[in-house]
């Protein structure tokens, strides 16, 4: 079978003779890794090493009544304990270099903690070994505070408040406590459906696990400046938090990175490189902070737990008319970068598939376990995870082959996303043929025959009519609550990788909040309207335009499409009310729930 | 801090350091004899980065206290190469796309050194028995057991 690779993509910037895949190549770094030579952060030799380690919470939430190092610091071959106080700017948040998000997590924590793990104190000492009996000689005494590991009680009523830069445990996305996605109806179009499928999916936290352990080595260099080798992932986004929490000017800073010994997304967190530094400001030494094993397991930060439940609504032949999620991302105690995965993540929904009724509302949420942040495709995993087991289980509930369930509702180019960007480049159709084909698996003719390129049609390219509903309406934005650094609408910008163009101008697309109307659909009611009641839709009582609905998802002619159900002319069905931040009430939607922030 | 002096071969070559007292064979290869290419993975020896060959037999250093080695043969990955001449199971792991960050591959060349000289002629299933101390976050392992199999073959002069 043939495979058309789709090229309109940057296509003035790409070479066509590109022909590498399924040859035998050789890395360019690859003799370094046979012979020993190449060399990592922890390869670089410095006389007079120090070593760093760290006093950590056996809690998972508590409060530093008060710390007595003394014994620590009269070992002999300790040379500095290093405190919260002796951090310069001890507060931060990974994005913040972006400009998203709260400030919310301190290199030394004081005086509360908020995960297992957490480091209140750190021990410079001239060996390891040293500093670990160091370490162990620091007697703290806690005030063990109450504390939560599960997303939905952390976010359930009189639930210990995790982190204070977010006291209700979840992260604001303005001007919500979720990532808000709406695209049509689902709770009109779950009234028609002849079948509706609900389930709930989780995956627990996962841990990176690179051999090399995440760590730093820093050391004063000429010009006043202290030079850090280190095996982040990330190394500007490590430079700037290290200026950052140590009020160095980043030219004063010399990061030398780029050979990492497995990351997979657990040495973006940029907290050795601080802390190494830091300790090379204080003692004027060259220091090491390398977490062990034991500490790459417990405080490496891994890809966080995830929760999501779904329901779709389901016609007869197969054809998803709606779906629905509720979706939580487990942060931990601080943001990292899991704010990031739940714009990446509602980003991603409905998964490869057209469906024209689709809602979600995605929580990130702050518990007292180990901070989360980047692995592998984090934000899409999980939820890909459930979203094709939620197919397999549609495929089972309506007597459907599970592979010709996905070709007939998968993406086709052309064919509107409910994020509101058209799909292009699709795949889905042609690897559903050639995992059935190498599987031995039998398709019917009319699915060897469909294509990514062909069934897209002017309904499924629009935007559907969007339903209204109480927690505030689509794509309002309120003013103010946010300094944001987008552009103004109308602002132009050179787009980066010019190259090779005219040097015009583009419009920068708007912030993705401020919908005009028309882009959603209809027009936007009035502010004195009753939100839902004045849907559209229930406007006019002969129902022109009923909750969008798909035509039969086949190539082949339209008389082969299957009878639809007929639509009622009724105003839609009431939305679930109230909405209490996905808890489970009894007659309450499990799924679309949440609030609006003030 | 009292230190001993310990002299050893280190990959053919006379090779004395000081030691510390229960200091291990990894540190005092990589900061006393300067040679780094065994790696610090986990210090339990469960990952198997830092294996060595006493003897011609696989130790894991970090578990091997210094000492141990003492008027000993000692060959890391350092020393695996002839000079300029990459051994074959190096020049195998290079072609064979065996290695992604790198930081597994030292131990694993070692391990894979002495099943082929114990058994030059070793089934996939013997290959797999002898790196299953050695974690590979990386490769999926399949690449280094056909690197180790082809090298295997091209030290018998047999086809891979």
């Amino acid at each position: 079978m043939s495979v058309e690779f789709r090229k309109d993509l940057f296509a003035d910037e790409r070479r066509d003779d590109l022909n590498e895949i399924g040859k035998p190549h050789t890395r360019q770094d690859i003799e370094g890794h046979v012979t020993g030579r190449t060399a990592y952060y922890d390869d670089h030799l410095f006389d007079g090493l120090l070593h760093m380690r760290c006093v950590r919470s056996p809690h998972h939430h508590a409060r530093v009544r008060s710390v007595d190092a003394s014994a620590a610091e009269a070992l002999p071959g300790v040379r500095r304990v290093v405190r919260p106080s002796d951090v310069p700017h001890n507060i931060n948040t990974l994005l913040s270099l972006i400009g998203f998000g709260e400030d919310d997590e301190q290199l030394l924590s004081d005086p509360i903690v908020r995960y297992r793990g957490e480091p209140v104190l750190a021990i410079i000492a001239e060996t390891e070994a040293i500093a670990r009996a160091a370490c162990a000689a620091v007697r703290v005494d806690w005030e063990v505070l109450p504390h939560v590991l599960d997303p939905e009680e952390a976010i359930a009523p009189g639930a210990p408040s995790v982190n204070p830069a977010y006291s209700d445990n979840s992260f604001t996305y303005e001007p919500y406590d979720h990532v808000k996605l709406r695209f049509g109806d689902v709770t009109a179009a779950f009234a028609q459906a002849d079948h509706l499928i609900e389930a709930e999916y989780e995956m627990s936290p996962i841990e990176q696990a690179p051999i090399e352990t995440c760590g730093a080595i820093a050391a004063p260099e000429t010009a006043d400046r202290f030079v850090c080798h280190t095996g982040t992932q990330a190394l500007f986004f490590s430079l700037g938090t290290t200026a950052k929490l140590l009020d160095l000017p980043s030219s004063r800073l010399h990061f030398i990175g780029g050979t990492v010994g497995g990351g997979f997304g657990g040495k973006v967190d940029s907290i050795t490189e601080p802390m190494a530094v830091l300790g090379a400001v204080l003692t004027g030494r060259p220091v090491k902070f390398q977490w062990d094993r034991p500490e790459e397991m417990q405080v490496g930060a891994p890809r966080g737990a995830e929760r999501w439940r779904i329901k779709d609504g389901v016609m007869a032949d197969g054809r998803i008319i709606a779906r629905e999620f509720t979706g939580f991302f487990d942060a931990g105690a601080y943001t990292r970068l899991s704010s990031y995965a739940g714009h990446k993540g509602t980003g991603h929904l409905p998964g490869p598939y057209t469906i024209p009724n689709v809602a979600s509302n995605v929580f990130c949420v702050f518990t007292n376990r180990t901070p989360a942040t980047a692995m592998r495709g984090f934000g899409i995993t999980g939820v890909d995870f459930a979203i094709e087991c939620h197919m397999d289980r549609v495929a089972e509930a309506t007597g459907l082959d599970p592979i010709s369930l996905r070709i007939l509702n998968s993406y086709r180019d052309g064919d509107m996303k409910a994020h509101r960007r058209v799909a292009k480049n699709c795949a889905l159709v042609e690897c559903c043929q050639v995992a059935a084909d190498k599987a031995g698996w039998t398709l019917s003719a009319q699915d060897k025959a469909a294509s990514s390129l062909a069934g897209s049609d002017a309904q499924r390219a629009a935007i559907p009519e969007t339903a209204l509903d109480e927690e505030g309406r689509v794509g309002a934005r309120k003013e103010g609550r946010v300094a944001s650094t987008a552009p103004a609408p109308g602002t132009k910008r050179l787009v980066a990788g010019t190259h090779g163009r005219t040097m015009e101008a583009v419009s920068v697309q708007r912030p993705d909040m401020e919908i005009l109307a028309e882009r959603i659909g209809h027009a936007i009611p009035g502010a004195t309207s009753a939100p839902a009641a004045a849907a559209p839709v229930a406007a006019s009582p002969v129902a022109p335009s009923p909750p969008a609905r798909p035509a039969a998802a086949t190539p082949t002619p339209p008389a082969a499409a299957q009878p639809t159900p007929p639509v009622p002319p009724s105003a839609p069905p009431s939305p679930p009310k109230p909405f209490d931040r996905g808890v489970r009430r009894p007659g309450v939607s499990q799924f679309l729930s949440g609030s609006r922030r003030r | 801090m009292p230190k001993k002096p310990m002299s050893f071969t280190l990959n053919d070559a006379e090779t004395g350091v000081f030691v510390e007292e229960g200091q291990n064979l990894l540190e005092a290869l990589r900061r006393g004899a300067g040679d780094l290419s065994p790696k610090f993975g986990c210090g339990q020896g469960t990952c198997g980065a830092c294996t060595v060959l006493i003897d011609g037999a696989p130790h894991l250093s970090c578990l091997t206290l210094a000492e141990a080695a003492a008027s000993r043969r000692v060959e890391t990955t350092g020393g695996l190469a002839a000079g300029p001449e990459l051994h074959p199971l190096q020049t195998a792991f290079m072609e064979g796309f065996a290695a992604q960050c790198g930081f597994c591959t030292g131990g694993m060349l070692m391990v894979a050194k002495a099943l082929l000289a114990e058994n030059p002629r070793p089934t996939r299933e013997e290959v797999i028995e002898a790196i299953s101390g050695n974690l590979c976050r990386c490769t999926g392992y399949g690449p280094i057991v056909d690197a180790i199999l082809t090298a295997a073959a091209r030290m018998q002069g047999r086809a891979a």
